[in-house]
This record gives structure tokens, sequence and C-alpha cells, in this order.
């Protein structure tokens, strides 16, 4: 458009406003340095999603040396490199920025019924700062990759031979693109609420970003600090960790956890905001007990700062330690249990619509259930001793992480794919994929609790031999997973082509996303907002013609003119 | 449905509960006294989530079937709040963690308190083998014990983190550089089970494996003092041949030509070797006894130079019978 802005009159600025942001701008870098916060989110879930696409590439293949018990596909080193960069890649580069960087982004300023972030500059900063860290972590895999783990424990990972400086230090970067995307997250629903929405009329999924952005901001300084010691240790031989320089390598797991486990809950307490809009909105109910759920988030955020401990019942720190960690691990047990019962009660006389997001819904009951249940048997002293570093924490984890927050971010995707995009996908396949991950995972998954209470330690490249018929099994179940994927790839970029265009507001949401076009037109809305009830459906009617919802009453949550500010 | 769901439960109850030898669906067999302990708190953590687990599932898929949309018909009306109900499931899981969390912490208890009138056994974890020394300074790579009676571990890694378990005995504690960490257990049935490294520890981890030995009564001592004489009772090849496998040296090194870790010992007497640092000699007693104990003067060119020091931990006869076994080792015997 070479258009002289300064030309332009106020008319054709509106009519330009109102196009969409998908095609407000057009060029590779007016995508790259965009301020628009649909934009970078839409970017940063290209960026996700090609990350998940070469974790999971990295998992098939660990999946496949493991069909048999000796070498199959690739040596020990290499199989030792593929499971780290697979956590790596998974934790640092998918799962910690997934739901609030990708989804979060687009939708949060939406659901405030605002033109964008408090901060949008530092929203891009953000997303370049994702793109230097990944350009390091992959440099790393390029140059010889890293056989750690993703856990870098000392002494280990100071004295390896792999790129180890590279990936920390991609880590750190990454570290923070996380605390910027926090920060602003916190500004925004701190300032930028719409008239009328108190901080308990606020969309869940605000609460859980709101919680996550506390975690963000508050732990990820500890985890960049402590990869700079560790690169300090390695490059200038600073004795910190490593025993031979008079270090302490326990004292590493300690400030690694102190930031890893909080990091277990930027990951789900998103995916937890996701589940209860969609359960709300797909059960056309209300959603039961809001009180309880938002303060429970806020709990959960508290709560994780103070159970790093329980990773280490092992390592040999001492038996009161241990007490008091297992202890206050148990608390944060709770607040996960009480979501779950009000989700369930938000069903309980619903009208319930079984759309490919609530299929992702009842795959996340079931799945997190086995996942939070399974935390009772390691957060128990006596029976973690015996389950640490099995399979079963693996399975315990992949429940949660997978089971959970995965699978609560295809929810939301499929959820919010209609107004990111402006079209539908298809339902049948949409219904054939959520059905092929949900057995796929629990055929890859289940089996590994089994070898875990049997005593099959983690990141072991050969085994012995009783447990081949269930790593087969696992292996089986994470192809069906990948063919579940795959399908979900077809027919997502098939819809964005063929898709039928989708309504303002398919599924009969009462937040206030679902109030501008599908796609939203570029700077969001046209007026202010008197927010209500965001559960409040009973404020919608479905409209044949246009096959979507729509208020009965437009003017209700409209701020008139001249409302206060 | 309900009725599925109370198969499923006893199906689940029914599977965990023990064979003879302890071991159960879910669990290894229970070789040590803890173990029966471990398993009852396994046990009764998974009936609790059996049974939530059903809750859960069972509700939402009677919810989905009851609740199912029909057309032009709305949810009905009915409360989005009810604090009794909301405070009562909050209250029972807290009760439910606490006694969870009281068991296990009564159960770790007994796991870290040795009887004082253990039996003491030094533990070394190094990449990629254990090695065992029992009170006579004899070193084995394999745990022998005997039954019913306390064995009490101390334990130091010579490299990097390693973490000594043995699943039937539901023992697991971390071996951590540059301190000492302990162990205990009471074996209950003789027998031969499998003990791992549980940290990972680089390419060999998941070949860190060794074989916990538990002798009948009497049969311990018998074993300890004919295994301890055997520089006296063996020839020195054989001798050397037993340190060589016992001792770590096979975990990096092969006898058969192939290229490891470090370099093949196949043929390594009076080979001409080149050096990384350039320098060329024959190879000979002398060259052999450094490399032991000063494993980094004098590099093989193509490897790394990351072998530990075996300084103070073989002796002078130790050493000439592992070089007498070297020598044996010329291809013309036939040798695995």
């Amino acid at each position: 458009m070479a258009v002289d802005t300064a030309s332009l009159d106020g008319a054709a600025v509106g009519t330009r406003n109102q196009e969409s942001y998908l095609t407000h701008g057009r060029g590779i870098l007016s995508w790259l340095f965009t301020l628009d916060h649909k934009r970078i989110g839409v970017m940063y879930l290209v960026a996700i999603t090609a990350s998940f696409f070469l974790g999971g590439v990295f998992a098939l293949l660990v999946r496949t040396e493991l069909l048999t018990s000796g070498p199959t596909i690739m040596t020990a080193d290499a199989y030792n490199k593929m499971f780290t960069l697979h956590g790596a890649v998974m934790i640092f580069l998918f799962i910690i920025p997934g739901i609030p960087a990708a989804i979060g982004n687009f939708v949060l300023p939406l659901m405030l019924g605002a033109k964008d972030v408090a901060l949008p500059r530092l929203n891009l900063t953000s997303f370049w700062f994702w793109m230097i860290g990944a350009v390091f972590a992959l440099v790393s895999i390029i140059v010889g990759a890293v056989d750690t783990g993703w856990t870098f424990y000392t002494p280990y990972s100071t004295t390896t031979g792999t790129a180890v400086i590279s990936m920390t230090l991609g880590v750190f970067i990454l570290g923070f693109s996380s605390i910027f995307t926090g920060l602003n997250f916190i500004v925004t629903i701190h300032k930028m609420r719409p008239e009328g929405m108190t901080w308990f009329r606020m969309p869940l999924f605000l609460w859980g970003l709101y919680s996550t952005a506390i975690i963000q901001v508050l732990a990820t300084p500890i985890l960049g600090i402590t990869l700079l010691l560790l690169v300090a240790e390695r490059a200038l031989g600073v004795g910190i960790f490593d025993p031979t320089l008079g270090g302490d390598p326990v004292l590493f797991q300690h400030f690694f956890w102190f930031y890893s486990h909080p990091a277990v809950y930027i990951m789900i307490l998103p995916a937890m905001g996701v589940i209860s809009e969609l359960v709300s909105v797909f059960s056309g109910k209300h959603i039961f007990g809001y009180k309880f759920i938002a303060w429970s988030s806020i709990a959960i955020a508290l709560l994780s700062f103070l159970v790093w401990g329980h990773h280490m019942f092992t390592s040999g720190q001492s038996g009161i330690t241990n007490m008091i960690f297992s202890a206050l691990t148990f608390s944060v047990a709770i607040p996960s249990a009480v979501k779950v019962f009000n989700w369930l009660a938000t069903m309980y006389k619903g009208s319930i619509r079984l759309a490919t997001p609530m299929l992702y819904v009842l795959s996340f009951l079931f799945l997190f259930a086995i996942g939070g249940l399974t935390g009772l048997f390691l957060g128990a002293l006596s029976t973690d001793i015996h389950l640490h570093d099995t399979y079963f924490v693996v399975a315990h984890f992949h429940y949660v992480m997978f089971g959970g927050t995965v699978i609560a971010f295809l929810g939301g995707l499929h959820y919010w794919w209609p107004k990111m995009f402006g079209r539908m996908y298809s339902e049948k396949w949409g219904q054939v994929s959520a059905l092929l991950i949900f057995v796929g995972f629990n055929l890859t998954f289940f089996t590994q609790f089994v070898m875990g209470s049997h005593g099959m330690p983690r990141r072991y490249y050969n085994y012995v031999e009783e447990f081949t018929t269930l790593h087969q099994a696992s292996s089986v179940g994470s192809y069906v997973l990948a063919l579940g994927f795959f399908i979900m790839a077809g027919y997502l970029i098939h819809s964005l082509f063929r898709g039928r265009p989708a309504p303002n507001n398919p599924w009969g949401s009462a937040t206030l996303e679902w109030e501008t076009t599908s796609p939203p037109q570029y700077n969001n809305f046209d007026h202010e907002f008197l927010a209500g009830d965001p559960y409040d459906l009973n404020s919608l009617r479905y409209d044949k013609a246009t096959q979507g919802w729509v208020r009965k009453d437009p003017q209700s949550i409209i701020l008139a003119e001249g409302g206060a500010h | 449905m309900i009725s599925t769901g109370l198969q499923l439960l006893v199906a689940a109850i029914t599977a965990s509960l023990p064979d003879d030898d302890g071991s159960s669906f879910w669990m290894p067999p229970q070789v040590s006294t803890v173990a029966q302990g471990v398993d009852w708190l396994f046990n009764f953590i998974l009936a609790i989530s059996v049974f939530f687990f059903l809750l859960i599932v069972v509700a939402m898929v009677i919810f989905v079937i009851k609740y199912r949309h029909r057309e032009g018909q709305d949810a009905e009306q009915s409360p989005s709040h009810n604090m009794a109900l909301e405070l009562t499931w909050t209250g029972i899981p807290m009760i439910l963690v606490v006694v969870i969390f009281i068991f296990g912490f009564k159960g770790f208890l007994d796991m870290s308190t040795a009887p004082s009138n253990a039996y003491e056994i030094l533990v070394e974890g190094q990449k990629w083998n254990w090695s065992f020394t029992y009170p006579n300074g004899y070193i084995d790579s394999d745990l022998h014990v005997p039954v019913d009676r306390p064995i009490r571990l101390v334990m130091g890694s010579q490299d990097v983190i390693h973490s000594l378990y043995i699943p039937a005995f539901r023992v697991k504690m971390d071996v951590v550089p540059g301190r000492y960490s302990k162990a205990w257990f009471e074996a209950t049935k003789p027998g031969e089970y499998d003990l791992f490294c549980a940290e990972y520890c680089g390419t060999s981890h998941s070949d860190m494996i060794a074989h916990v030995i538990v002798h009948p009564v009497g049969e311990f001592e018998t074993w300890l003092e004919k295994a301890s004489n055997f520089l006296e009772t063996m020839t020195p090849v054989d001798a050397g041949r037993k340190l060589f496998q016992v001792r770590g040296c096979q975990q990096c090194h092969s006898v058969d030509g192939s290229a490891k870790t470090g370099p093949t010992l196949l043929g390594v007497f009076s080979r001409q070797q080149n050096f990384a640092d350039g320098s060329t000699i024959t190879i000979d007693e002398n060259y052999i006894r450094q490399s032991i104990l000063e494993p980094q003067a004098r590099v093989v060119a193509g490897y790394e130079p990351v072998m530990p020091t075996y300084q103070g931990r073989l002796s002078d006869p130790e050493i000439m019978a592992i070089i007498e076994y070297f020598k044996s080792l010329d291809g013309a015997s036939s040798e695995e």
C-alpha cells in the first residue's frame, strides 16, 4: 500500500482499521516488525508449532530406538542427545511459551475489549528474543548437540564434551522472552480492563495467564542466573557446582528446580484457564464456582515456589528437608483437585455439545486426572524413593504436560482457530484426530507407568529383556499419536484455504473476543465496552442466517459515548 | 455404567494384590524388609486414585450422555456456586493427602535409619561401573550380601552423580562426588537381583548394571573368603582377567580388537603405538603401569583423555596380574 498516510482522511483511516489484521499491511516485514498483538500471537503460533514438530521428531526417534533392548537405529551417544533435545526443545521452545505467548497474545487484549497489550514494543521484543534464543539452541544442535538431559545436572554438564554453552545461553535468552511476556500481561490486566470488568468478572483464562505471569516474572531470573553460573564454571573454571573445584553439585539441583518446578505451573495454569473457558461454553452453562477456580490459580502460583525439593528426595538432602517438601507438595494438589470438581459441576445439568474443542476438554479431564493422581505416589516419601527417576515419573509428567497442557492447547487452538483465521475446520476430521491422539497418548504413556513401578530407570538406551513388550507397545502408541497430529495439520491447513468462513461467534461464548469480526479487524473493536458477566451465556441467541451466535441486546455491553475512563 | 466401574475397580485391586514372591501387576518381587511397607502405601494410594479417577470419569460420561445438547433446548437453570459443596470437595482431598503424607513419612523414616549392627560395604560409582568394597578390603563389581542381615552402604562417586537403585529392595540413593551418601537394606530371600544406575551419567548409563547376589545363611562368609584370596589361588593371567572384569576396565576397553571409549587391548603388548603428543613407543610393562596410575600422561592418538586414575585403588600385585593378563592377549590364544 503505497499511500501516504498523511493524506488519508479520517474515513479512509477508519476503513483501513476495519480491515482484517491478516491483510492490513503486506509482506514479510509487515509481520516481523508488527506491533499488533494478533500478528505477534500468530508468529508465535507458527514458531512454537515448528518447535513442537522438531521435538516430536526427536521423540519418535527415541521411541524407535527403544523398539529393541540393544542398538536399534542409533548409538548410545546419539540416543542421549535425542532425549536431551526432545526435552529441551519441547520445554523451552514449545510448552513454556505455548499457551501464553501464542494463544494468550492473540486472545488476552481481545478478551479485555482492548486495542492491544499495554506494551506492544516489549511484546515484539519478546518474540525477537524467542527467535534469538531458538537460533542459539539450533546452533547448539548443529555443532554437536547436548547430551546432558534437559535438566543440565552438574557435574555431568560441566564436564561433557557437547555444546552445553550455546544451549544454556539459548535457554537464558528464551527466559527473557518469557519474562517480557509475563510482565506485559501483568501490566495489561491491571491497567486495561474495560469498564465493568472487576477482578472477579475477568474471564478465567485471564486469571490463568495472570498467575502464570507472576511465576514467569519471579522465577525465570533464577534459571537465568543459574545457567550463567553453569556457563561461568564451564568456560572460566569458577568452582560453584563442581566438587573438584570446591563446588557443590546438589546446589545446582536446588537452583534449577527453584525455577523449574514453578515452570511446571507456567505450563499448566494457562491450560487450566483454557479448560475453564471451554467447559462453560460447550456445556452451555455458567462456570461453576468461579471464585474457587480463580483463587486456586493464585494459590497454585504461590505454593509452586515452595515445593522444588520434591525433585530431590534421593539426592541426599536431609530427612527433615524431605519431610517439609513432601508436606508442602501435597498442599499444591488441593487447588488442582478443586478445579477438576468445579469443571465437572459446570457440566452438570448443562447442554453439552461435543464439538472438537469439547472433546479435548473431556480428554483433558481423563488424562489430567491420571496425571494429577499419580503425583500422589511421587509426593509420598517412601513410594517416591522407589519410583524416582523411573519411567513412572516420565509417564506422570507426560500425563500432566501432554495430557494436560498440550491437550488444553489443542482444545484452545480449535476453539479460537475460527477467530484467528476466520475459517471453520472440518469437524469430522477434528474428531478423528482428537480420538487418535487420545488413544495413541494412552498407549504410549500408560505402559510407562507399569514399566516404571517395576523399576525401569529413565534415560536408558539399553534395557533388561523383561521390559521389551511394554516398550514396543509404547513405541507403537507414539506412532498412532504422530498420525493424529499429521491429520490435524492436514485439516487445519486445508481450512485456511477451503474452510467455511467463520461467523463472529461460532460457539456461543459471552467473552468479548467474540464481539469482533472473524478474523478480527486491525484495531480490534470500534467502540469501548461495558463488560458484564463473562459466563452469562443466556445473553446470546443462535442466529441461523450466519450460523453463529449474536447478543440478544447488543447495546448492553457497549460503553455509552463519553462514559467513564 | 456404575457396574462397569465397579468391575474395573475390582480388577485394578486384584491386579495389585501380590503373588507369592510379592510381585504384582504394578510391582517387582519384594525382597527387602521395607518392600512390603512401600507396596502397601503404593496400593493404598492406588485405591484412592482409582476411586477418584472413576468418580471423575464416570460423572463425566454420565453428564455427557444425560445432558447432551438437544436442538432448541438450553441448559437447565442450576446454581453456579455452592459454598458447602465446594468446601467439602476442598476438605476431603485435604484430609486424604495428610494421611498419605504421614504414611509416606513413616515409611521413609524406616527406610533411612539403618540398624546399628548393620554390616558395612563401601560403594563407589564411576562411569560406568560399580565397585563394592567389603570390610576385609576385597573389591567386587557385584554386590554380594548375606540374607536376613542389615547391610549399610556408604557410597561415593569418582566422577559425576550416579544413583544406586535396587528395584526388588525398593532402595534408591544418589551417589554424589565430593560427599558420602548412605543407604541400607535387609534382604529377605536368597537370589540374584538387578542393581541399576538411576541418575543419568552419560554414554553407557544404561549398561551401568550390577547384580545383587543374596547368599543363603552361612554361605556369604565362605564366598567372601574364597573370592578375597584370588591373587593366591588363581594364576596371574586369570587373576588379571578377573580384575579387568570387575574393576571397570572392560567398560571402555575391548579384548577383541574393537574400539570402545578407549583402545582395544588385543595384542597390546609389544605394539608400536602413536600418541596424541606425536611420540611413538613400543608398549611394555612400564607403559601399562603408567597408564593405569597416570592415565593422562600419554594418551593414545585418536582417543579422549577421559580415563580415571587407579592410583591407590590397585595394589602392585594386582597391577602385575593385569599386565600378565594383557600379555596373554596376543591374538593367538582364543580369548573372548
